[in-house]
């Protein structure tokens, strides 16, 4: 066996504390990230790239962010869509007002303009839990994508009432707009996504994340022990929108080029994210991601099979994808309800013992 | 030690029947009386809690003595009344600032983080004494990996203490509940209090697990020198325990004393098994 977890003996507490301890985990991890980096830029193609790549690696993005308000902070959020709006069009006034600024302070400032939105939207969290609490985040849904579209200064008074990336060059090569090449803006993407999941790794297993867990988990105990439900339900907010308004700036910027926040940023954003986390499993970063992956990748590898392989009509297609990818859902959530994270880890349990379980 | 101490404060301490010296008074409560709207749950208390002593609450059912821990550590604030603590008076406090000024509890009924590991619940306890900034922990650089290690280093010292290694990484909901009962003692002492409440460590546990449990209270007080308050019903278990004990009934303290003292106390006597009424 080339993959092992055994003989491996932990003799100070930082080498146990690794996001991977496992050798093997580690270097198919880095090497995945190499294959990444080095290899797929000189393949990608401009349909691969808008197909699945970019908006897996988007999504992702407000994945991670969602995932560290539900599923580590266990406050439910349907207002995800909304912030994406957000970071979309606060990118779209950072590169109007500032037209030689590099896209990459572009996309983290507007990042950090949803993190103090998210803060104030997430001020009701202290008083109210559950249901209640993603009703409120509705609330912040609606209330957003309504302000963009009613207020002609979002959108600089255009006349379509969209927001368009202009081009801005690095290197005389365009990184933004809609003539961004798909490895640039694949390789601008990958940067954010891996940094964004290293930094979500980090936050959630030290004392941060604990904090976050033992809100979600018992928050009158997590008052007893000393956690502040103030700061941590707060911080859990504003990191959370910092993460999903990167995403929306990087989708508005790389992807769409041009939007319109009623349909772009609509309600069932919120809940393609919220699924994902859901699928993926809900307080793991792998879930995120594989969650992401799973509700990006599917639609298009079915519409793949039922269109070209089977030749029916493009719209019968489209409808049955929605069923079946309903009924995937359901199924999943039925046979594992923590989703592909846990799916993943008793896969692994089983293994260990594979073939003598007894 | 006690011949350095300050005379006002020698008067305070006091050597137990087995011989260890106790210190002066940790927290005082000076007639706190609590009410919920027209329920007095606790009427008019005055007790104290010493330096390095086990300290029961006991009574029957109903008789306030959760609502004493609640106040003391914060959930409830009294109407009346002071609580002096290390020798100041203690304005009203949120619970999760009590905590950093060192009173730790455990719950009657368990009160863990379900869906963290065992060593993450320990983790926690030690929350109050981390306080890397939000960038160091996002880059996993310096402080943030420094202060994971040394207190990671301490909580192994509890999981070592209560003798839990084996399930160290495995979540506590699958745990049982006397193990359950025990990471929780572990998540309190990993705060290292100066003052440790206990609301029914027993409660719910065969004998074999309450020898067990016992011994450990003994041992947290012996070794870390942790005071501790705590509420039982096995009155067994707490004779052979406590220090001193305050009973509670309706509200009311009708005892307060040694155990010898309160087995013989007729109010006590009384209050548990009851008073004929010809």
């Amino acid at each position: 066996m080339l993959y092992r977890e055994v003989g491996e003996f932990k003799t100070s507490y930082q080498s146990d504390q690794q996001t991977f301890p496992i050798t093997s985990d580690r270097l198919v991890v880095l090497s995945l990230i190499f294959i990444a980096f080095f290899v797929i830029p000189f393949f990608i193609t401009e349909y691969m790239a808008s197909a699945i790549v970019l908006p897996f690696l988007i999504f992702g993005i407000a994945a991670l962010g969602l995932n560290i308000l539900t599923g580590y902070c266990g406050q439910v959020s349907l207002g995800s869509g909304g912030f994406m709006a957000v970071g979309a069009y606060s990118c779209y006034k950072i590169m109007t007002s500032f037209p030689d600024l590099n896209i990459f302070f572009c996309v983290i400032l507007s990042g950090l303009v949803t993190g103090v939105v998210g803060l104030a939207f997430g001020l009701p969290s202290l008083r109210i839990k559950g249901f209640y609490l993603a009703v409120s985040t509705l609330a912040a849904q609606f209330f957003l994508v309504w302000a963009f579209t009613k207020f002609p200064w979002f959108f600089n008074f255009s006349a379509s009432g969209q927001i368009t990336a202009n081009e801005r060059l690095m290197f005389d090569i365009p990184v933004s707009g809609a003539n961004v090449a798909a490895p640039v803006a694949y390789l601008i993407c990958l940067i954010f996504f891996v940094s964004l999941a290293f930094i979500a790794r980090n936050l959630t297993r030290g004392s941060l994340g604990r904090k976050w867990m033992a809100i979600r988990d018992m928050d009158i105990a997590a008052e007893i022990i000393g956690v502040n439900p103030l700061t941590a339900k707060l911080s859990a907010f504003c990191i959370s929108s910092i993460y999903i308004g990167i995403s929306g700036a990087l989708l508005f910027c790389l992807y769409f080029g041009a939007v319109e926040a009623g349909d772009a940023f609509g309600i069932d954003k919120s809940f393609l994210i919220l699924f994902m986390i859901i699928i993926g499993g809900l307080g793991s970063i792998f879930g995120s991601i594989a969650g992401a992956a799973f509700l990006v990748a599917m639609p298009v590898i079915l519409k793949n099979i039922m269109v070209d392989f089977l030749a029916w009509p493009v719209d019968l297609a489209s409808h049955f994808e929605f069923l079946i990818i309903g009924a995937l859902i359901v199924f999943i959530l039925i046979v594992e309800p923590h989703g592909f994270a846990m799916l993943w880890r008793i896969i692994k349990e089983k293994l260990r013992l594979w073939p003598f379980p007894h | 030690m006690s011949k350095q101490k300050a005379p006002s404060e020698r008067q305070n301490s006091y050597v137990t029947a087995d011989g260890r010296t106790i210190g002066p008074a940790v927290m005082e409560m000076k007639n706190i009386t609590l009410r919920f709207g027209g329920v007095i749950a606790i009427q008019g208390i005055s007790f104290d809690i010493h330096e390095g002593e086990i300290r029961a609450i006991i009574g029957p059912n109903g008789a306030g003595k959760s609502s004493m821990l609640n106040v003391i550590n914060g959930f409830y604030h009294p109407q009346e009344g002071k609580i002096i603590y290390k020798g100041e008076v203690r304005r009203p406090l949120k619970p999760f600032e009590i905590a950093h000024q060192g009173i730790a509890r455990t719950f009657q009924n368990i009160a863990l983080f379900k869906g963290m590991t065992t060593l993450d619940n320990i983790m926690t306890g030690r929350l109050t004494h981390m306080n890397t900034g939000m960038l160091s922990q996002a880059l996993w650089w310096g402080k943030a990996q420094r202060e994971e290690t040394e207190n990671r280093a301490f909580a192994e010292r509890i999981i070592d203490f209560l003798e839990i290694q084996s399930i160290r990484k495995v979540p506590v909901g699958r745990l049982p509940y006397g193990l359950q009962k025990r990471v929780e003692l572990g998540r309190a002492l990993a705060a290292e209090p100066s003052l440790l409440l206990l609301d029914e460590p027993m409660a719910g546990m065969n004998v074999e697990e309450k020898e067990d449990m016992s011994r450990f209270i003994l041992d947290v007080n012996e070794e870390f020198g942790t005071t501790i308050a705590l509420i039982e019903h096995d009155m067994s278990v707490v004779m052979d325990l406590a220090d001193r004990v305050v009973v509670m009934d309706y509200g009311k303290k009708i005892g307060d004393g040694t155990p010898d003292e309160v087995r013989k106390n007729q109010a006590v006597i009384d209050a548990y098994l009851g008073v004929s009424h010809d």
